[in-house]
């Protein structure tokens, strides 16, 4: 069990790196804490399996540091750095009986056969895999296997930390939430760190104490999901969370006064001048209202979808979506909206400007 | 629920079967029915019950041949099979290396059975040939045409060069269907080498290499080409396989009775080993 910090972690797949996009992971710094439970969340592609396997030792990053406890783990390998990890898809040993997937790491690591078997009997209890227990592994149902996979991680009771790699891809959708609610308690009941890839935000956010938001090779945001949906740092974390997600508007930045398209719009940002090459304003569909007065819009659908509406609106700077209570009465036509200003955000390079 | 009945679908089913009487269905037949007669020639046929069969199973031609074969196939599964895995594994997995592998690994494939014999004759002559010269330079007393050991020796080795490439593409092709992840998971589960091997790439080799046992089974249990041009049997009848023996007897000797009645049990044999080993292999897929 330890912290474990990542320090300036770049890597590249390729031998020489030119651009931007050559690197697969840019300038990580991170510290997990001991026993929390994290999400990596992003969109297919943006270095999430990547950071994983850097962790865990399967790759050695091109630039950067990983200490375990203050102490550089950085070329060591999976089995010095004593971490376990769960696949996208179930990994189970074909030709070995359930009991012997999971004595495996613990066989493999000159464990005495008695530990073994009590050892291995309390994670079939706690995974309800006991009554297959003796049966070939080659003959479960995929959810079964996946079970095994999770279950050789939690096997050693002293590993550093547990990762999940997107863990229920393969999983039926009715399995899918008894096996991450299961999760969720085992991380309650063995309190050791875990770190769940996905780039499903139902996913993240349900698991997650900390989600840790990565686009495009870098991380953009870490924070409880409530800080994620209510004060996006990066107009990325604005639209991928949320549904719908973030609206975003190109704004006019004048002597601190902010205006879309000669609309003023109120936030409780003070801005300096600052120079950026692109400055938006974002503002998430919830916290916005219908007024007498403010930004001109055209109404140009509405769906109910029982618990709210959501409305499609255009204004002269691009299309906004607007969330409202199943019982409001929407405007036809025209309208016009007005903006929370508590929940106005103003991004300067696609970054949040305080 | 009520279905018309059509039976003309049979009348498509013609045109295949025509063409498996002519290749498969009538030469076989014509076999069995040597099997069972005897001629002297002038399409005048007698008939003579199992006497081919009783015959051919007791004598000692046929012992002598079919333990030769039975030999010759077990020593060359023996080696291609371990040989042919063990190549695949120390193949590259990336690179321009694959395809130079892959295209070296076909080669011998590409080659006509006869020029194989051929080749081989003459690079283990032990005058002029390259091998059988070198090893005579090096002391060793070789000639295959007339020591039945070093005949062997260089039959085994000739369907070695010519046939191992076939288990290797056979198991590289399916280590490459290996999941990443089955790798980094032994990895971080601690995992030897030979657990690797022996508990993932076996296993998920196992298809793949019941098609090469089968095949290098079938095809060395009825070769035939090579060591006749090679060795044409000799020295003697020391590698004078089935296939060989049979011809001799058929066209040699003209013992159609008996030679059709051999063609029978060999084919037999092949069939009921194929079975049995298929079956076997395949025992435990179904719970999967």
């Amino acid at each position: 069990m330890s912290k474990i910090s990542l320090k300036n972690l770049s890597h590249s797949y390729l031998s020489s790196q030119v651009n931007k996009e050559d690197w697969a992971l840019r300038n990580v710094n991170i510290d997990w804490n001991d026993g929390g439970a994290y999400a990596l969340l992003g969109p297919s592609g943006c270095g999430k399996t990547t950071l994983l396997n850097i962790i865990s030792g399967l790759i050695n990053p091109t630039e950067g540091q990983i200490l375990f406890n203050g102490e550089d783990v950085t070329n060591k390998n999976p089995v010095e750095r004593n971490i376990a990890q769960i696949f996208q898809f179930p990994v189970i040993y074909d030709t070995m009986t359930v009991f012997d997937n999971l004595a495996f790491p613990l066989k493999n690591r000159g464990i005495s056969e008695q530990e073994i078997k009590n050892k291995v009997e309390e994670i079939a209890e706690m995974l309800e895999l006991t009554s297959t227990l003796h049966n070939r592994a080659s003959g479960l149902t995929a959810d079964g296997k996946q079970k095994i996979s999770l279950g050789r991680g939690l096997v050693r009771s002293d590993v550093n930390v547990i990762m999940f790699d997107e863990p229920l891809t393969v999983i039926d959708p009715h399995l899918k939430w008894i096996l991450r609610s299961k999760l969720k308690e085992l991380h309650q009941k063995i309190n050791r760190t875990m770190i769940y890839v996905t780039h499903d935000q139902t996913e993240a956010l349900t698991f997650a104490d900390q989600v840790v938001v990565m686009h495009e090779a870098e991380i953009v945001q870490i924070g409880t999901p409530v800080e994620l949906f209510e004060k996006p740092r990066h107009t990325f974390v604005g639209h991928f969370i949320g549904s719908p997600g973030m609206n975003i508007l190109p704004c006019k930045i004048d002597n601190g006064a902010i205006s879309i398209n000669g609309n003023k719009i109120e936030t409780k940002i003070d801005i300096k001048d600052k120079s950026f090459s692109k400055t938006e304003v974002g503002i998430r569909p919830e916290f916005i209202e219908f007024n007498e007065r403010g930004l001109p819009v055209k109404i140009l659908k509405v769906s109910n979808t029982g618990r709210h509406k959501i409305i499609d609106t255009e204004s002269d700077s691009g299309k906004i979506k607007v969330i409202a209570k199943s019982s409001d009465i929407i405007p036809t036509g025209s309208a016009f909206l007005n903006f929370k200003k508590d929940y106005t955000y103003v991004y300067g390079d696609n970054w949040i400007i305080e | 629920m009520n279905k018309t009945v059509n039976q003309k679908a049979w009348l498509f089913v013609i045109p295949v079967f025509v063409l498996v009487a002519f290749n498969a269905i009538i030469p076989l037949m014509t076999v069995v029915n040597y099997a069972f007669q005897e001629t002297f020639g002038n399409n005048v046929f007698m008939w003579e019950g199992t006497r081919w069969f009783k015959q051919i199973l007791l004598s000692d031609r046929f012992h002598a041949a079919l333990g030769r074969q039975i030999l010759f196939t077990l020593i060359i599964l023996f080696i291609q099979i371990p040989l042919g895995i063990f190549i695949a594994l120390t193949m590259p997995k990336e690179g321009i290396g694959v395809s130079v592998c892959l295209v070296l690994m076909s080669m011998p494939l590409l080659i006509p059975w006869n020029v194989v014999g051929a080749m081989w004759n003459i690079f283990a002559l032990p005058d002029i040939g390259f091998l059988g010269h070198s090893l005579n330079a090096l002391g060793f007393d070789y000639n295959f045409t007339q020591q039945s050991g070093d005949a062997w020796f260089t039959t085994v080795l000739m369907d070695v060069w010519h046939w191992t490439s076939l288990v290797v593409l056979l198991s590289y092709a399916g280590l490459r269907s290996i999941q990443p992840a089955y790798y980094q998971a032994a990895e971080i589960d601690g995992a030897s080498r030979w657990s690797v091997f022996r508990h993932i790439e076996l296993p998920k080799m196992k298809k793949v290499l019941t098609i090469a046992i089968l095949l290098r089974f079938m095809d060395s249990f009825m070769i035939y080409t090579e060591p006749f041009v090679l060795t044409g049997g000799g020295p003697g009848n020391a590698t004078a396989f089935l296939s060989i023996d049979l011809v001799k007897m058929a066209l040699g000797q003209f013992d159609l009775g008996p030679a059709a009645a051999m063609s029978l049990i060999y084919f037999f044999i092949v069939l009921t080993v194929c079975w049995v080993f298929y079956n076997l292999m395949m025992k435990n897929e179904g719970q999967s």
